[in-house]
């Protein structure tokens, strides 16, 4: 017989190691159930839909995560080597069948009904008659733009984009349509009106972020890229920049300002006055 | 007799005599794959310490740091460890240890050859991979220092030069070079693995036959055969862009701090990120399926019992690999690629959760019924198993486009795979390090600071990571300089003092590892046992260390599968591979 050598399978370290994982699972689904770091509360219907289906995958996410590595703490203390013989099975098909069966449902079940909260901000288009705002990003600045009274955007030319003399998105003035263009470095829109974002950038990648409408959007240059939303909830949001654009793009920074229809027409009256 | 011939054309067996033919230039895989794990060891402790400089500035970002000029850091300098931090980790030292390191050392001995199929290739592998971390590395010391893009260096700004920032001149030029460099080597690598394994198995070494770790050798070797190309032709690509005025990624029409571009034109951005990440996420799969291997093959070979479900694990390996390929674009979700396209993406990657579960569940049926030693190889693999749960479940939340919508570039995603191909990959690691260096040095590995380098790591990694699954929830995005911009980040701050405490300890931790390297094999206990962990697989059937040409000029012959544990009627609790069934001693 050949000996047994080194250290085998020590209570203690088990019991250390099955602890360790109890500890540990119980730390986390704590600190996730008491939400002590969690989103900000949603300002749009998506936005609700869309932590619906967070809670979903968590739930079942935590359900695996708990089974699996208490699981692991079991057997570890459960089958430590007292002297015993081990068993010798190679496996078990009915069991690998049912399982892989039991992932696919579930995994690709969730995949599927998570489908609707994605569909209805990007398989579909903003309704006729929603605000258009145009944002640009640039290093490390964003810009908003509002078409004014005529309604419509004037023309924009790179060689004319000038952030020192006030131009910062390169309007071009001998195009009537540009002439009562509103450029703004925050973005002011009003509640429960549907709002079309035509995302652009002027030099590298950025992404317009804001966490209470869970939307983040890359601006990539030479794309236009629409998003639409409707916010419901009045307040001043912080919008970040989410893709890394160079040195300054940690203080890339701006706010999105929901406010109710009269308190919006009154600041875009102000932008335009401010304009002449 | 030897029978295969090997292809640099040197048909004898002795070992070259010369310093340098016999530690430098060698062409023994052996020699090779300790060179190969002396290069990740040497760039895992530069990759770290650079994380150590971004944590500590994170965590007290007013404090005044003696190495830095001026006492503080600039956001230059950080996103350059940012990039700099990434590339050797996930390059030089995820890539280059589990697969070229291990898998050259093991797999010719694992499958009965003397040596890998092209010696003088893989010899040149390595001195390529080696240039290219010289390349890589001196970006720090030129004109304007590392680029500042990020490992995954998207354009434009990785395009236009040092208009764009300090650090995307000459740095990122280096970067791009040595990462080209970088795809050469891996490709020569991953040609002499599959040539290797298809061609000299020993006789009896079916494909049923190979041990787990082989299977994950191959597999990885596939992908990056497959991946790497793509990654050097998106480089080269992106080097003419910068250098020869071509426009593969850069739009018309975009101006940098009011300077027009005019000799850039019609290029897609978006072309970079589908060629990166073609090559990105196999990459994941090229740094983790190793590790899988290895811990497959230490929970069997320490619960004493025959892995549950080998062909089960086997397809599933094969499965990631493919699914691999599949799902490049979940990373792309806010990309501005087709909303179409991306459910697709999200209910592949879904998918590939499948083969993943099916590898947990069977690493946790191979331990039930087992008797289970604690040794620190086996600790490592039994960690393995709880960070690729923990690392690997977040990557649902991930794949579904309307929760990444939040949750992408947030520092959830740095939780998700810092946990499963960061930590987990080097779990894996540390386990094949304390399971082989008695093999490969004639000496063990110290248990006792190695339990103490485990706890602390293991314990450690959990601290800093998965806090990390939080700042992400409150929107906290990546690649941040500070919080000094944004309001909602600065109440977080208490967190990242407290990873980055987490992180001073883990790191402290693995100087213990270093230590342990360095007493061990200068004082360590000697391995005087061809196998001491009574393993069943060939490697332990010849001296340790081995000699020059593995088996002593005789091919072994395989007569068993590689899990034979415990076998009823048998009266050890192991049958070695090369044993032949006669001498096998009945109960």
């Amino acid at each position: 017989m050949l000996s047994r050598r080194l250290e085998r399978g020590s209570t203690s370290v088990a019991l250390a190691f099955a602890v360790f994982l109890v500890i540990m699972t119980v730390v986390t689904v704590y600190i996730f159930w008491a939400k002590v770091w969690w989103f900000p509360a949603a300002i749009n219907d998506i936005g609700h839909e869309i932590d619906a289906q967070f809670m979903r995958t968590l739930l079942i996410t935590g359900i695996v995560f708990v089974a699996a590595q208490l699981g692991l703490a079991y057997v570890i203390f459960k089958y430590r080597d007292q002297g015993q013989k081990a068993a010798s099975f190679e496996g078990n098909n009915t069991m690998e069948i049912v399982w892989t069966l039991a992932t696919i449902v579930l995994f690709v079940g969730l995949g599927l009904y998570a489908r609707n909260a994605w569909a209805q901000v990007h398989f579909t288009d903003a309704a006729p008659g929603a605000l258009q705002i145009e944002v640009t990003g640039q290093q490390f600045v964003w810009n908003f733009r509002y078409a004014g009274p005529d309604g419509k955007f004037g023309r924009e030319k790179p060689e004319l984009v000038s952030a020192s003399t006030g131009n910062p998105v390169g309007l071009d003035p001998t195009d009537p349509a540009s002439k009562d263009d509103v450029v703004s470095p925050v973005i002011a829109v009003p509640a429960g009106r549907e709002v079309e974002l035509v995302i652009r950038s002027q030099d590298v990648t950025h992404s317009f972020f804001v966490r209470e409408l869970r939307l983040k959007q890359d601006a990539v240059p030479g794309m236009e890229i629409h998003m639409h939303f409707t916010a419901n909830d009045p307040g001043d949001y912080e919008i970040v920049c989410a893709q890394l654009c160079g040195l300054g793009h940690y203080r890339m920074h701006s706010v999105l300002s929901v406010m109710s229809e009269a308190d919006f027409q009154k600041w875009m009256r102000d932008q335009e006055a401010a304009n002449q | 007799m030897v029978t295969h011939e090997n292809g640099g054309g040197h048909g004898q067996h002795q070992p070259p005599s010369g310093f340098i033919r016999k530690y430098v230039f060698s062409v023994d895989h052996k020699v090779i794959g300790i060179q190969y794990l002396t290069l990740a060891l040497f760039s895992v402790f530069v990759g770290m310490a650079l994380s150590l400089l971004m944590r500590l500035h994170l965590a007290w970002p007013n404090t005044h740091w003696f190495f830095f000029k001026g006492g503080l850091m600039t956001p230059e300098q950080y996103l350059a460890l940012v990039t700099m931090h990434g590339t050797i980790m996930i390059f030089m030292v995820l890539t280059t240890a589990p697969q070229s390191g291990y898998g050259n050392y093991f797999l010719p001995i694992q499958i009965g050859a003397a040596d890998m199929a092209f010696p003088v290739i893989n010899m040149l592998s390595f001195w390529t991979t080696f240039v290219s971390l010289m390349v890589m590395v001196a970006a720090f010391f030129v004109a304007g220092g590392a680029p500042l893009g990020g490992w995954t260096s998207y354009p434009p700004l990785s395009a236009l030069g040092e208009i764009t920032g300090p650090g995307q001149g000459a740095g990122e030029t280096l970067w791009i070079v040595g990462l080209a460099i970088f795809c050469a080597a891996s490709l020569m690598g991953a040609l002499n693995f599959i040539t290797t394994l298809i061609d000299l198995r020993a006789k009896g070494m079916t494909l049923g036959r190979l041990p787990l770790t082989c299977w994950t050798w191959l597999v990885t070797a596939i992908l990056g055969l497959l991946a790497f190309g793509v990654l050097l032709a998106a480089c080269i690509l992106l080097l003419l862009d910068r250098i020869a005025g071509t426009s593969f990624f850069i739009p018309g029409g975009l101006v940098i701090t009011d300077q027009v571009i005019t000799w850039h034109k019609g290029g897609s951005p978006l072309l970079w990120q589908h060629l990166f990440w073609f090559f990105g996420h196999p990459e994941v799969y090229i740094a983790i399926l190793p590790g899988m291997g290895v811990t497959s093959h230490l929970l069997s070979t320490f619960a004493r019992k025959p892995v549950f479900g080998y062909r089960a694990m086997v397809g599933a390996v094969c499965a990631i690999g493919f699914l691999g390929f599949c799902v490049w674009g979940h990373h792309m979700f806010v990309s501005g690629m087709s909303p179409y396209s991306a459910f697709a993406f999200s209910i592949l990657t879904m998918t590939i959760g499948v083969p993943s579960a099916i590898k947990t569940f069977n690493w946790l049926g191979t331990l039930w019924g087992g008797k289970i030693e604690f040794n620190c190889a086996m600790l490592f693999a039994l960690g393995f198993v709880s960070l690729f749960v923990s690392g690997g479940l977040s990557g649902l939340f991930l794949a579904q486009p309307s929760l990444d919508l939040y949750l992408h570039d947030t520092y959830f995603v740095i939780a998700h795979f810092h946990l499963i191909m960061g930590v987990a990959a080097i779990f894996g690691m540390f386990a094949g390090a304390y399971f082989w260096f008695p093999k490969m040095f004639g000496k063990f590995l110290n248990e006792g600071i190695g339990k103490v380098h485990f706890w602390l790591t293991f314990a450690g990694v959990y601290c800093i990571f998965m806090p990390m699954h939080f700042l992400g929830l409150a929107g906290h995005p990546r690649r941040y300089f500070d919080a000094s911009a944004v309001t909602f980040l600065q109440k977080l701050q208490p967190v990242h003092v407290f990873m980055t405490i987490a992180a001073i300890v883990t790191i402290a931790a693995q100087l213990l590892f270093l230590y342990n390297i360095i007493w061990s094999l200068i004082a360590g206990k000697e391995a005087k046992e061809e196998n001491p962990w009574h393993a069943t697989t060939l490697e332990w059937s010849i001296p340790s260390p081995p000699p020059h040409d593995n088996f002593g000029g005789v091919e072994p012959v395989v007569y068993h599968g590689p899990y034979e544990f415990s076998v009823p009627g048998a009266a050890d609790d192991f049958i070695p591979q090369h044993l032949a069934p006669n001498l096998v001693r009945k109960a």
